[in-house]
């Protein structure tokens, strides 16, 4: 759980953070988004106290940040950025090892520490943990900068941007294993992106900034069906935002009972595809079914329309 | 911000007055220097005239390096083309090496090859300037962006006009930068000639050390000094001036 | 590499044994040195003039022949073989070959018991002697040895000439006779040498590199500190040295401690002052660069993971940026060298001793004394953290 309190970041005389409160969930995703300027990032960085807030506080667990010094805070908090900043003069397990080394860990957990996070992250062990970064991948180095900030199983994992510089392919798969990640850790994550489709993908509670302020935190459905403001409703993308809203449900969580003709569908996509598909095949009904292969209901493309409607 | 600069011209305007006054006036300068003298030694340079001194250390450091800049651009042209590839490696490699050979030792070679007087002195200017100047050419002729070399050749272009009118406009900034390196070394190089009688303001230093005269040695030390960074200062001047007419950014 | 582009670029000669353009310079300048120019010197005494003999002329018919045959072998090495291996064999091969005939000659013409008469290498041996080392550093450089190779040849070699000199091969060349007259002083001077190039280094050290880190931290500093050193590495070191006598003086005689602890305006105390100042300029310069070169991300990361400031800057910051840091240190270490001869002028000690000694009493042989072991002096420093840069700067070696 982390509490924002009326949290404010002035630099001279601009205001960047301008009084913002926030409640975050544990074991929840939690995006920020906003355009360039809007205080995203300082929000973010006042958490693990890269920068100093001018006024109002925050709690993680109850506990006031300030309550220790910063760098001793920061080794419990993951923290990811753009453009991954691994060290490269480390090799990849000795980037991977830096927190744990930082907390004095002894050498045996640290290295299957290590182990246990390519394995994660899907790099070999033994091809990469001695590999130096510059001779990995984009997508290689992105994950190896993840799994560095999740290293010493910290509760809070920080995001700013952190798959800005991938490309569409990559950043697809990166987000998808994040989210499993999140999943299998149960870390609270918080996600700087300016990108609203990434919001929407990974986010539990999407919060929208302008000008240092939070003009909206909700759910992806709420901001969709109900923006708080002119602002939200552009960002938010006015146009297919009832694209938007099927792509949020999957088509398990939508099936009906009984049995239909037509195409079959696993229950994890999205709506939104679904209905693609509907339309591509020109059918009126789809079977769902589980990962098994069990069929558990049926959709129709009324029953999808309906759920696009505010 | 600009304040800055127009300090720094000040300076630079006052540098130039009190070396040019010094150079055609030194006497008025005797009261200072005389608490530094003993027994009477005379408190200005009095073996020659400082001016005349002055312009023939100038002399000696502009030939040699007009020389060097001609013999070393040439030389970073023809390693640098199809014909002279076969050189390139092994002329860098003789740079490296050069430049580990102190200046002074190169003139003390020459002294006995040569004699004594302003051959010695320029001969080692003007080997000891070929090697920055060599150097800079060729790192500025071979770090021209490839896709203007071929969009150079691509226009029609034929070798000698790709060379003249692309890559060494290209390569001039860093050309004259080696050249200002060249003439610094130069300048300190051609103070140490008057060991071996070149004619230079290196001799007020010199008799002050055989004299035990500290008003020769300090204001020996100075004139040189003050001449040193002028033209040091001058030539990053001529090379911003010209930085900017060739890139107008 | 080149010679692939060569062949690549006449397609007609690909078949034909080309002739090495390198090659035919070195071998028609060497061939016509031996033939045109005197291989030793010889002087009656130390002041007279010398008269030039060739190289059959001091030798006995199998020694000259000896010499002649390795001279030619790398003769053909240079102009028809193109395995740098081979070339570099055959250049040292005769290195050896024409140092051991210049030794012979000084040991025949040199009369039983005579320690007046000063037998010198002449035009030609130099002249043989460049264009042998074009031919094996043109080899060296196309075989591209790795750091440590680089260094083991150097030791190796340093390690041949030391046991030549020390069991007395080249006793009876004028050199090593002002050598052997020299002796003791020649090594307190290397000593003095050395103490004042390292002396000052370390203390450019000791206050460049904070001077450095601080100039990072405050962009603000940079302009003026950078500027400062700039202008002091302008000034002639000579006049350096007098600027800095007169102060020194002035402190020697208003504090008698500064005096008995050395600080005075003749001698080292204005050399150390001098070369510390420019000292700075490269390693500051190099600091700011090398803290630059850091990316920010892995600073931000560093930071982000809560690492302490003084980790960052150790750990991170001041580890990546050591190879051009380093860099620094090698332009300081070969630039005191060479300017600690200078030193001697002011009563600083030091081989310069010998050097301008040599000068006054036109000894080239007294020159040479000194300036034959500052130049090898600077080249193995150089040689040594150019290697060592080279093996810092793995990340960019493994991705250039």
């Amino acid at each position: 759980m982390i509490t924002v309190e009326n949290l404010s970041k002035l630099y001279d005389t601009t205001t960047v953070v301008d009084g913002v409160s926030l409640a975050i969930e544990r074991n929840s995703i939690t995006a920020i988004v906003g355009t360039s300027g809007s205080g995203k990032s300082t929000l973010l960085r006042m958490i693990n106290r890269l920068v100093e807030p001018s006024s109002g506080r925050v709690l993680i667990d109850g506990q006031d940040t300030r309550a220790e010094p910063a760098y001793l805070l920061r080794r419990r908090i993951g923290y990811v950025i753009q453009g991954n900043g691994l060290f490269p003069h480390r090799t990849v397990a000795e980037n991977i090892a830096t927190v744990p080394r930082l907390l004095r860990w002894d050498a045996r957990r640290i290295a299957s520490r290590v182990r246990e996070l390519l394995e994660v992250f899907q790099l070999d062990p033994a091809r990469y943990a001695e590999a130096l970064p510059h001779q990995l991948s984009g997508g290689q180095q992105q994950r190896v900068g993840v799994a560095r900030a999740l290293a010493a199983e910290p509760g809070v994992l920080l995001m700013d941007e952190p798959f800005g510089a991938l490309d569409p392919i990559i950043r697809d798969k990166a987000q998808e294993d994040l989210l499993a990640i999140q999943a299998r850790f149960g870390t609270t994550v918080v996600v700087v992106t300016h990108d609203m489709e990434e919001a929407f993908r990974l986010a539990d509670r999407v919060a929208v900034m302008s000008a240092g302020k939070v003009l909206q935190y909700d759910t992806p459905a709420v901001l969709l069906r109900q923006p708080a403001d002119p602002f939200v409703s552009r960002l938010t993308g006015l146009a297919d935002r009832a694209m938007r809203l099927l792509s949020l449900v999957t088509a398990g969580e939508a099936a009906l009972p009984g049995a239909a003709e037509g195409p079959t569908v696993a229950a994890s996509v999205s709506l939104r595809e679904v209905l693609s598909q509907l339309l591509w095949c020109g059918a009126q009904s789809a079977r769902v079914v589980d990962e098994r292969g069990v069929v558990c209901g049926r959709l129709t493309v009324e029953a999808i329309l309906a759920r696009g409607r505010p | 911000m600009s304040r800055a600069p127009r300090a720094s011209t000040l300076l630079r305007f006052a540098a130039l007055a009190l070396l040019v006054a010094f150079l055609v006036t030194p006497q008025s300068f005797a009261p200072l220097f005389a608490p530094l003298t003993q027994y009477g030694a005379p408190p200005i340079y009095d073996q020659g005239n400082l001016l005349t001194l002055a312009l023939a250390q100038l002399g000696t450091v502009c030939l040699a390096a007009a020389a060097s800049t001609v013999v070393a651009v040439g030389l970073g042209i023809l390693v640098t083309r199809a014909s002279g590839a076969q050189f390139l490696p092994l002329s860098r490699t003789l740079v490296n090496i050069g430049q580990t050979f102190p200046p002074v030792a190169v003139l003390a070679v020459a002294v006995p090859l040569v004699g004594f007087g302003e051959k010695p002195t320029l001969i080692a200017l003007f080997a000891y300037g070929l090697l920055p100047i060599f150097e800079n050419t060729l790192v500025g002729l071979r770090t021209c962006p490839p896709a203007v070399l071929e969009a150079a050749s691509g226009m029609g272009m034929s070798a000698p006009q790709r060379l003249f009118s692309v890559e060494l406009p290209l390569a001039m900034p860093l050309i004259l930068e080696g050249m200002r390196l060249s003439l610094v070394i130069n300048v300190g190089t051609a103070t140490i000639g008057s060991t071996v009688a070149a004619k230079g303001l290196g001799e007020v230093i010199i008799a002050g050390l055989l004299s035990s005269n500290t008003a020769f040695i300090l204001q020996g030390g100075l004139l040189t000094g003050l001449m040193a960074i002028l033209l040091y200062d001058a030539l990053a001047a001529l090379e911003h001036r010209l930085m900017r007419s060739v890139s107008p950014e | 590499m080149s010679a692939s582009v060569l062949s690549g670029a006449r397609p007609l000669w690909a078949g034909v044994r080309r002739v090495d353009a390198l090659g035919t310079v070195l071998v028609a300048a060497g061939a016509a040195a031996l033939l045109l120019l005197p291989f030793v010197v010889f002087k009656a005494n130390r002041i007279v003039p010398g008269e030039g003999r060739a190289l059959s002329e001091v030798l006995p018919a199998w020694g000259a022949l000896g010499c002649e045959a390795a001279l030619a072998l790398a003769a053909v090495a240079a102009l028809w073989i193109s395995a740098a291996r081979l070339r570099l064999a055959c250049a040292l091969l005769a290195v050896v070959a024409v140092s051991l005939a210049a030794a012979a000659a000084g040991d025949a013409l040199t009369p039983p018991g005579n320690v007046v008469v000063r037998i010198a290498p002449g035009a030609a041996f130099w002249v043989l002697m460049v264009c042998l080392g074009l031919l094996a550093t043109d080899a060296t450089t196309r075989l591209r040895p790795g750091p440590a190779l680089r260094v083991l040849f150097l030791a190796a070699t340093l390690a041949v000439a030391g046991l030549a000199l020390r069991y007395g091969l080249f006793d009876h060349l004028s050199v090593m006779r002002e050598y052997a007259v020299n002796a003791t002083r020649f090594a307190r001077e290397v000593q003095q040498h050395l103490k004042l190039a390292f002396g000052s280094l370390g203390a450019a050290v000791l206050v460049g590199l904070p001077l450095g880190v601080l100039c990072h931290r405050v962009p603000g500093l940079r302009p003026g500190v950078l500027g400062t050193l700039n202008v002091i590495q302008t000034i002639p070191a000579i006049a350096l040295f007098g600027i800095l006598m007169a102060p020194l003086g002035a402190l020697a005689a208003a504090v008698p401690l500064a005096d008995r602890l050395g600080i005075r305006g003749i001698g080292a105390a204005p050399a150390v002052v001098a070369l510390f100042l420019y000292s700075l300029l490269p390693i500051v310069a190099n600091t700011v660069a090398g803290l630059k070169r850091v990316s920010r991300a892995a600073v931000e990361a560093a930071h982000g993971m809560g690492m302490t400031d003084w980790q960052v800057l150790t750990g991170v910051e001041l580890l990546l940026a050591l190879p051009v840091i380093l860099t620094g240190i090698r332009v300081v270490l070969v630039q005191n060298i060479g300017m600690v001869t200078v030193a001697a002028l002011i009563g600083g000690g030091g081989l310069g001793a010998f050097v301008f000694q040599g000068i006054g009493q036109t000894a080239i042989d007294l020159v040479l004394l000194g300036a034959i072991p500052i130049v090898t002096l600077a080249f193995t420093s150089a040689l040594t953290l150019d290697a060592l840069v080279e093996v810092m700067d793995r990340v960019k070696a493994e991705n250039p």
